[in-house]
């Protein structure tokens, strides 16, 4: 099987009022399929950034990075949209779901941009939260459920695609503990089924969950095991 | 698929901002309504003179002294009944040619009085121009020959000599001068605001003697047909060239008083529907500024979409059609409104309003076109934004 995602001395600077300031400085790594990594650092350690970089939303300003096979610097604006929503599932902190839109529609909603029509989606969407225990939620809008069941239906969205690395950015760090260890048990279950899963935080016990642990400091792996 | 849920996500934020949309397609609203409220009288008007002018007959010849161009100087009128008998050879049938000499007066029956216009005029006239009695006689040719002080009064004239009473047999003086009158005209209403129904007509010999003069102002001819209407238009011009050699005599047929009457009101209508136009484009710019409003306001969405998969066309197009969606909702609403606003104009106000399929298409159009062009600005940006900044924005 060929590598999820593969970076290699990956660096990105950015352009701040004519002055350069280095986010990543160098950075290798690669997640295999069915990986299950944890990225953790302080803030400003780059490590949002890193996963900016692997999502798919930002390109890096040196060095080589292939998301599925595929050299980022020679892709377009719309084949990287492409791979993100093919390749990559999103996981937020604060989950991004679109008030005001059933938790079905919010699931289907990178199937839109696959140019599937409404029914398959909302069959395709229920499914999906049925797989993360929300079966009873499918018509509910997110004012209408816990913080633990909107990540729960953000997971969900990430995963209706198909795609073969999940991304969490912080997905306990707006809950309490309790919901915390379900929504990490959900993501490890996902992992046992094949999919890569990496896990950025700050929160150690909850690094110590992954196969492998990479810390960064100062825009650099200082530790990866 | 795509395009689908771009409608549906457009239609969802307008209803998510009621008022707001509301208010922002109050400007289109407001400009189409113009538009077409406008457009719909200034035709309305045209329409209306038009009709008048065609109702004169399409055989009608008119012959003035001067030239009928923009800036000449009315010209003082050489012609008398002289002339007439020599037009009335070229034509070859006395009934085809009537004259007239124009003035105002005042015209008085026992205590009450009017303002009237009073038109000296041959027996001829009902014929050459198409006009009919609503009771009594008109002139007849033994009238005009003795300039017998006989007249045939319009319906507002008599209207307001005589209210109920009839007139026939009764006496009026006209300039004090006295004359009994022996007819009177079908109304005809009133154009642009003027009263057509406020005339006297008398015989044009009593109307010389009367003002003092030999002259008359100008000679209408019915033509036999209107293929010779240019042939005979030389020919009358000539003759009276040939009889007063330092006037200039102008002949114009309907066709051509419909040209500059519909050139004339073309350009006001025109001048209308631009202004109206304005307004329009002000309402434009509102919706461009309520569209980055909605942009700013959806920046985290718009980062999401992106994430999961959304193209920046994906994103410029839901903008799009949501500034679209306003300015033609508000198309539509600005069509009844300028529509109802016409038909209410038209029935309840003596100016005419027609409606006309091509002013409320093209303000539709133009409703359509200044979401697309002031939509586009907003949509580009929302497409443009960086997923990474935009995700990050609370």
């Amino acid at each position: 099987m060929t590598a999820a995602i593969v970076a290699d001395d990956v660096s990105r600077t950015y352009e701040l009022d004519g002055v350069s300031v280095p986010a990543l400085r160098g950075v290798s790594l690669t997640v295999e399929a069915g990986d299950y990594v944890a990225i953790v650092g302080t803030s400003g350690s780059g490590k949002s950034t890193l996963m900016h970089l692997l999502g798919g939303l930002d390109r890096p300003t040196g060095g080589t990075l292939l998301i599925g096979g595929r050299d980022v610097s020679k892709l377009t604006p719309d084949e990287m949209a492409e791979l993100r929503n093919t390749t990559i599932g999103f996981v937020f902190q604060s989950f991004h779901l679109l008030a005001r839109t059933t938790a079905q529609d919010n699931v289907g909603l990178p199937l839109v941009y696959r140019g599937i029509g409404r029914r398959e989606r909302r069959e395709r969407a229920a499914a999906m939260l049925g797989r993360v225990g929300l079966a009873h939620r499918v018509t509910h809008r997110p004012n209408q459920m816990s913080g633990g069941e909107q990540q729960r239906v953000a997971i969900a969205r990430a995963l209706v695609t198909g795609p073969s690395v999940l991304l969490a950015d912080e997905p306990t760090g707006n809950l309490d503990s309790a919901t915390g260890q379900s929504v990490l048990a959900l993501l490890e279950s996902l992992n046992a089924d094949g999919v890569a899963v990496v896990l950025v935080t700050h929160d150690r016990d909850v690094a110590a969950r992954a196969h492998r642990q990479i810390v960064m400091k100062d825009g650099l792996i200082s530790a990866a095991g | 698929m795509r395009l689908a849920e771009a409608w549906r996500v457009a239609l969802e934020a307008l209803r998510a901002n009621r008022l707001r949309s509301m208010l922002t397609m109050l400007g289109v609203i407001i400009g189409v309504a113009a538009v077409v409220a406008l457009v719909a009288i200034g035709t309305g008007t045209k329409q209306q003179i038009e009709n008048q002018v065609e109702g004169l007959g399409s055989n009608l010849l008119l012959v003035v002294p001067g030239r009928i161009e923009a800036g000449s100087a009315p010209t003082s009128s050489p012609l008398t009944l002289d002339d007439i008998d020599a037009i009335n050879r070229v034509v070859g049938d006395r009934t085809r040619v009537a004259v007239t000499i124009a003035s105002g007066e005042t015209v008085r029956a026992g205590s009450r009085t009017r303002f009237a216009s009073m038109q000296g005029v041959l027996e001829t006239t009902p014929t050459v121009f198409v006009r009919n009695l609503d009771r009594g006689t008109y002139l007849t040719r033994t009238d005009v020959s003795t300039g017998r002080r006989v007249a045939v009064l319009g319906a507002g004239t008599a209207r307001d000599l005589f209210g109920d009473r009839d007139p026939i047999g009764r006496q009026i003086t006209i300039g004090g001068v006295r004359f009994r009158v022996i007819g009177v005209f079908e109304p005809l209403g009133q154009s642009l605001g003027v009263d057509r129904d406020g005339e006297v007509h008398v015989p044009v010999t009593a109307a010389q003697r009367l003002l003092g003069t030999e002259r008359i102002d100008g000679i209408a001819i019915r033509a036999p047909d209107r293929e010779r209407i240019g042939e005979l238009s030389d020919a009358v011009v000539a003759t009276l060239a040939e009889r007063h050699p330092d006037t200039d005599f102008s002949a114009v047929t309907q066709e051509q008083i419909l040209g500059v009457l519909g050139d004339i009101l073309g350009v006001l209508t025109g001048v209308l529907a631009a202004i109206a136009g304005i307004s329009l484009l002000v309402g434009g710019v509102g919706v461009s500024n309520i569209m980055l409003v909605s942009v700013r306001e959806r920046t985290k969405e718009i980062g999401l979409r992106k994430a999961v998969g959304a193209r920046p066309r994906d994103i410029g197009v839901q903008f799009l059609l949501e500034a679209v969606l306003l300015t033609t909702t508000g198309g539509i609403l600005g069509m009844a409104l300028g529509a109802g606003t016409a038909l209410l104009v038209d029935g309840l106000s003596p100016v005419p309003a027609a409606l006309t399929w091509w002013s409320m298409t093209l303000a539709f159009g133009v409703s359509a076109a200044v979401g697309i062009v002031f939509g586009v600005v907003p949509a580009q940006r929302a497409g443009r934004l960086d997923p990474v900044v935009a995700l990050r924005t609370e």
